[in-house]
């Protein structure tokens, strides 16, 4: 990819993110082997994500968004190439860096499900996020001070789940539990938030709810998001700049609003008639006090 | 669709044929090296209608005796365990291949193995020899071998968990005791109390054993009896060992709901 290329909304963010977090994927690859066969996941990714963005990551299932997320904050290890984040090394050829925590506690990850601890309570599970700035005595014994336990509290208040805060967090509903994540990144105070479909099978209202409260976050605190989405238009809607993979390979990057059909198709394959069919029909109205970023992107 | 079935294998069934005779060959052998033989059950039968008579004439002289030792029995198996637990929680996660390196993993498992592989009887002779006779060399006994049963228990426990959660806790940048603190132990915690209240109730039993060679408890007065022909006694003596171990089922039933 040209380095010309790099893309963000606003000259105004950029300014606020100053120690930027941004994202630097240069030739990364993957290769997952079960039994004889081998599976290229990933196939030499070169990304460039500024801080302050809110990319789209489209693909088809199995083309590698998972894959790629899991890549950006060390849970998984490539077979070449490296990520790094706020000019900090994540992984190189292969290798996880030695200090791989400290980017990782800027990074809030919100996983497509049980990514919380089903048996803790919820407003503990968002106490996880400060974790990594606890000490070691405090953390291991549960012990969070008052003002801790309110900041939690407050996060859980900004994507209405404080009614919910010392329940289990297995007797959440999905959307819920989604949001209860969002929480858990908050109170992280995460710079960056990698959301590996968090509207995946849910209802159309709270994924709109859950995309709601991902660009306030967005637009409120300059955090960078990246979501994987499988619904083309809540990427139009939502996210100034998308990154379509196809098996393994980025198929398109750029403006959301250039998406035109035969782009659809090419990420797609033959199922693209059906997406567009959904981005015809159907599209996400954002809420009025929100500009639309895609518009502001293209000026 | 037209499915169709596997052909009949004759390669299959001689191998089904082999291992059925192997299995019969092996329970002969063992039958000769166990020295069964039924008709002694028969042509003694006096020896055993004796002791079923004293079944219906308890002897209830020395009870007072038996209850005190009956708790000093309790008391070892309480101890016993719970040290046990203080050992396994370690060792248990160590011996997990999601949580240690195979280098850590392997010599945690070899020292589980050997406190498994030793009964706790021959720890029992063992610990007498180190600290002398009664209940403190059969606790280190028991101690020592529910450790090695407990461990791999626990290391299974720990490998059956949903990595999912783990997962996200270490995605906030938390460092690999705060991932066992907060993604593991809520998970294995239900499965570990339940193992260890089992064991608990293995160890009153185990410790009424340890007795017999006089490292304490119950076992003591239980072999003197059945030595003593004295078979009333036993009676009684095995009758408090049945409800002691009957009310420990009923009280950690209770306990393991409580924590589900
Ligand atoms: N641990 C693994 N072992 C083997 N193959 C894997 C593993 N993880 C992913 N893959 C393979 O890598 C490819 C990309 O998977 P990935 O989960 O990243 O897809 P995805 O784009 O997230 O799909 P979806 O939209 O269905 O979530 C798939 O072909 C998958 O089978
Ligand atoms: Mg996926």
């Amino acid at each position: 990819m040209p380095p010309g290329h790099f893309f963000h909304p606003t000259g105004r963010m950029r300014v606020r993110q100053e120690a930027a977090m941004d994202i630097a994927v240069d030739g990364l690859c993957k290769t997952f082997r079960s039994g004889s066969r081998l599976c290229c996941a990933l196939h030499q990714i070169d990304l460039r994500i500024r801080a302050g963005e809110m990319v789209a990551l489209l693909g088809s299932s199995g083309s590698g968004k998972s894959t790629l997320m899991r890549h950006l904050n060390g849970l998984a290890l490539g077979d070449c190439g490296s990520v790094r984040i706020g000019g900090l090394d994540v992984q190189h050829r292969g290798r996880i860096h030695g200090d791989v925590r400290r980017v990782r506690a800027q990074v809030g990850m919100i996983f497509q499900q049980f990514n919380l601890v089903g048996r803790l309570s919820v407003a503990t599970n968002v106490l996880a996020g400060m974790l990594h700035r606890l000490p070691l005595w405090r953390s291991l014994t549960m012990r969070f001070t008052r003002a801790e336990r309110l900041a939690a509290l407050d996060a859980l208040d900004r994507v209405g789940l404080v009614e919910q805060a010392w329940q289990r967090a297995s007797t959440l509903s999905g959307g819920q539990q989604q949001r209860a994540a969002i929480a858990r990144t908050l109170v992280q105070k995460a710079r960056l938030i990698l959301g590996d479909e968090p509207i995946a099978s849910l209802d159309p209202e709270s994924a709109k709810r859950v995309m709601d409260d991902l660009a306030a976050i967005n637009r409120e605190d300059g955090t960078t998001v990246v979501v994987s989405l499988h619904q083309v238009d809540f990427a139009l809607a939502y996210c100034p700049r998308t990154v379509a993979l196809r098996a393994g390979r980025v198929v398109f990057d750029g403006p959301s609003i250039e998406i035109t059909p035969e782009i659809l198709r090419e990420v797609y394959g033959g199922d693209a008639a059906s997406q567009q069919r959904a981005v015809g029909s159907s599209r996400i109205v954002r809420p009025a006090h929100s500009p639309p970023a895609a518009a502001v992107a293209a000026v | 669709m037209n499915h169709q079935l596997p052909p009949f294998s004759w390669t299959n069934a001689l191998w089904h044929a082999g291992f059925l005779l192997a299995f019969a060959a092996l329970m002969a052998w063992a039958w000769h090296g166990a020295r069964l033989d039924p008709l002694l059950l028969l042509t003694n039968a006096g020896n055993s209608y004796e002791f079923a008579q004293g079944f219906l004439k308890p002897n209830f002289h020395d009870w007072r005796a038996y209850v005190d030792e009956i708790a000093v029995t309790l008391h070892m198996a309480l101890w016993g365990t719970v040290l046990a637990v203080v050992g396994a929680v370690p060792l248990g996660l160590l011996a997990a291949a999601n949580i240690a390196p195979w280098w850590v993993r392997q010599p945690a498992r070899r020292l589980l193995d050997a406190l498994r592989a030793i009964n706790e009887m021959v720890f029992a002779l063992f610990f007498m020899v180190a600290v002398g006779l009664g209940p403190f060399a059969g606790t280190l006994a028991l101690f020592v071998h529910t450790t090695g049963i407990l461990g791999k228990l626990f290391s299974e426990v720990v490998e059956s968990i949903d990595q999912r959660p783990v997962e996200g806790i270490r995605a906030t940048g938390a460092n690999r005791l705060e991932e066992i603190v907060y993604g593991v132990i809520p998970q294995v915690l239900p499965m570990w109390i339940s193992y260890a209240l089992y064991r608990f109730e293995s160890n009153v039993r185990s410790a009424s054993v340890v007795g017999m060679v006089g490292a304490g408890g119950i076992g003591y007065f239980l072999n003197e009896s059945v030595r003593s022909y004295d078979y009333g006694a036993t009676a009684v003596i095995m009758g408090l060992i049945v409800i002691t171990v009957v009310a420990i089922d009923v009280v950690s039933a209770q306990v393991r709901k409580a924590t589900l």
